[in-house]
């Protein structure tokens, strides 16, 4: 196990690497001088020079990017162009919001995706599953930005129940970690009932059964145990899908998080912000993979040994 | 019965294989239907639109559905159904295009990937590793905020991130139609490589790759109108979908069908293409889930 996690642990370092280099090249792809952006636009050439010999940008590229990830190695994210404060103050401002907004509705996605599922599987055919199953493929194809102003519309303006904006309060997360869970909740009911299909036709099911085993007992003990293994997987892939709605919902509901950070930074050109961002975004979704895959490896050995 | 009738009954092509299983989807024919539908609205759009989809008209903002305004109007009194009319065609291309080139790229990268093996295989499968890094919608985020908003760089942006889906699954296929024994019998009488991934095994990878298509093409349309609902995409006054709502967001409580019916729009596409994608994978390929 644990030279496994060592493996896994050296497989990402490459990979961060890329996605660090991407990052980094992603401010020399966009057309424009990064050095000019800084300085201003009314700012003399001789200004615009010395800001490029400040920031390192007369150095030949892949200098720039040693320096860059020696910087990202000690944390050092750059300078906000709009706030004009390191990044990861302002960042660090923002991530326990998105955090806690994307566990509560990862949280309840996943309950609600299993009991779901395994009500329409268990019930196969009949009305359970059928109002599961249409539940579930319109839950798929809502948009969530809809989804939100829709409940905003019953929730907050009608009823006057839940507010609409901002952050502090539990009743602050009732709407957002609705709208933001639906999705996952979705592909996860879908999901897990297609999973417990498959692992009930197995043979020892079917002994399990034949042998007088109370239903109940078959299919927790039996069903469920076996079926979780490919439930944590999409639990992960669900995890990026997540972060990446987060962004939207954000917006909709006025979340001071960083999804509505990467907005703003972007219609600010702020790209210090931008860069930051997605390196964070990216980092969190291949941690998760990476817990997601050792969590698979722990409850089934054999992936361990290949 | 003549013996014409019953020997034409019985040659079964490909196609009509297919067609007989797709016709008992019946959520799939009618999402089908559907489509066609709206192709054709969105085609016809200019002609058969009530309204100009630009035109103001102060004297009737914000009116809720009339006989005259099916969807009713938005702030600038401008006919939303016609709105949406118009919308549907941008929607639909840009969903087309992104994903035609997602997939066109990303099944010849698996293509390759999967036939030739060795360096080719790892390369392109680092490549797919590294984007799918990134959360789908903030890739697609990161390189609009590098090529500036606009319809044509969400559509590069959304391609991209289809790469590596498109990618997997041809590589995969691939990886089992190489081993078939017509592949090796045409390699053994000497067919040369392209020749061989061209016509002995694209075909076979194929009916995975258009079932993936139906489903991305609704997650396309799904992203490009997000990113439009934040201000990077189609900019207005255009009538794209994921714009409207944003401009109406500000008459939730006064006006809600300046945004219930451009949303209705979206959800009942995207829902289209995934009933459609899940009837084309029953007739397609049952073992695809």
């Amino acid at each position: 196990m644990l030279s496994y996690l060592a493996r896994r642990l050296l497989g990402i370092v490459p990979i961060l690497l890329v996605v660090a280099l991407l990052v980094f090249a992603f401010v020399h792809m966009r057309p424009g001088d990064p050095a000019r952006l800084v300085a201003g636009a009314d700012a003399s050439e001789a200004d615009v020079q010395a800001v490029r010999a400040q920031l390192g940008l007369d150095q030949p590229l892949w200098l720039q990017y040693a320096i860059y990830v020696g910087n990202l190695l000690t944390g050092d994210l750059g300078m906000s162009l709009k706030a004009r404060r390191p990044v990861i103050a302002e960042i660090g401002e923002r991530f326990m919001p998105t955090f806690w907004l994307t566990l509560l509705s990862m949280g309840w996605a996943t309950l609600a995706g299993l009991v779901i599922g395994v009500a329409s599987a268990v019930r196969r055919g009949r009305w359970q599953d059928y109002v599961g199953m249409v539940g579930a493929v319109s839950g798929i194809a809502m948009p969530s930005f809809w989804l939100g102003l829709l409940l905003i519309d019953l929730f907050a303006v009608r009823l006057g129940w839940l507010p609409s904006n901002g952050y502090g309060t539990a009743a602050h997360y009732v709407l957002p970690s609705l709208t933001l869970g639906v999705g996952v909740a979705a592909v996860m009911a879908r999901f897990t009932r297609s999973a417990v299909i498959d692992i009930a036709r197995e043979d020892y099911v079917r002994t399990a059964r034949a042998k007088g085993v109370f239903e109940r007992m078959v299919i927790w003990k039996h069903v469920m145990r076996n079926a979780l293994i490919p439930i944590i997987t999409m639990v992960g892939l669900q995890f990026g899908y997540l972060l990446g709605g987060s962004i939207i919902v954000e917006t909709v509901f006025g979340w001071p998080g960083m999804g509505r950070l990467l907005i703003d930074s972007v219609s600010y050109r702020d790209y210090p912000v931008i860069q930051a961002e997605i390196l964070i975004f990216s980092l969190e979704f291949i941690v998760i993979n990476l817990i997601v895959d050792v969590l698979y490896a722990f409850v089934n050995p054999e992936v361990r040994f290949q | 019965m003549s013996a014409a009738d019953l020997v034409a009954g019985d040659i079964r092509t490909p196609w009509s294989e297919f067609w007989r299983k797709f016709r008992k989807q019946k959520a799939a024919l009618v999402s089908a239907a559907f489509l066609v539908l709206l192709t054709l609205a969105a085609i016809l759009a200019p002609l058969i639109a009530p309204f100009d989809p630009a035109a103001p008209d102060y004297e009737h903002v914000l009116e809720a559905p009339t006989r005259l305004h099916w969807a009713g109007t938005d702030e600038f009194g401008r006919d939303i159904f016609s709105r949406i009319l118009h919308g549907a065609g941008i929607s639909l291309s840009v969903g087309l295009a992104s994903v035609t080139i997602g997939s066109l790229i990303g099944v010849t990268l698996g293509l390759l990937a999967g036939f030739f093996g060795g360096w080719v295989d790892r390369i392109a499968m680092r490549l797919c590793d590294v984007l799918l890094a990134f959360p789908g919608i903030v890739l697609a985020i990161g390189i609009v905020a590098a090529l500036g908003p606009g319809v044509t760089n969400v559509v590069w942006a959304v391609a991209i991130f289809s790469i590596p889906v498109f990618a997997r699954l041809a590589r995969g296929s691939t990886l089992t139609l190489k081993q078939a024994v017509y592949v090796d019998a045409a390699r053994t009488i000497g067919v040369r490589d392209g020749v061989l991934m061209m016509r002995h095994i694209l075909p076979g990878a194929l009916p995975a790759a258009i079932v993936y298509f139906s489903m991305r093409f609704g997650t396309s349309i799904l992203t490009a109108a997000g990113l439009s609902f934040i201000g990077l995409g189609a900019q207005p006054p255009t009538p794209e979908w994921g714009a409207m709502l944003s401009a109406g967001r500000s008459y939730i409580g006064v006006a809600d069908h300046v945004t219930f019916y451009p949303g209705a729009a979206i959800f009942l596409t995207v829902l289209a293409f995934n009933l459609m994608g899940d009837g084309l994978r029953d007739a397609l390929d049952p073992k695809l889930r």
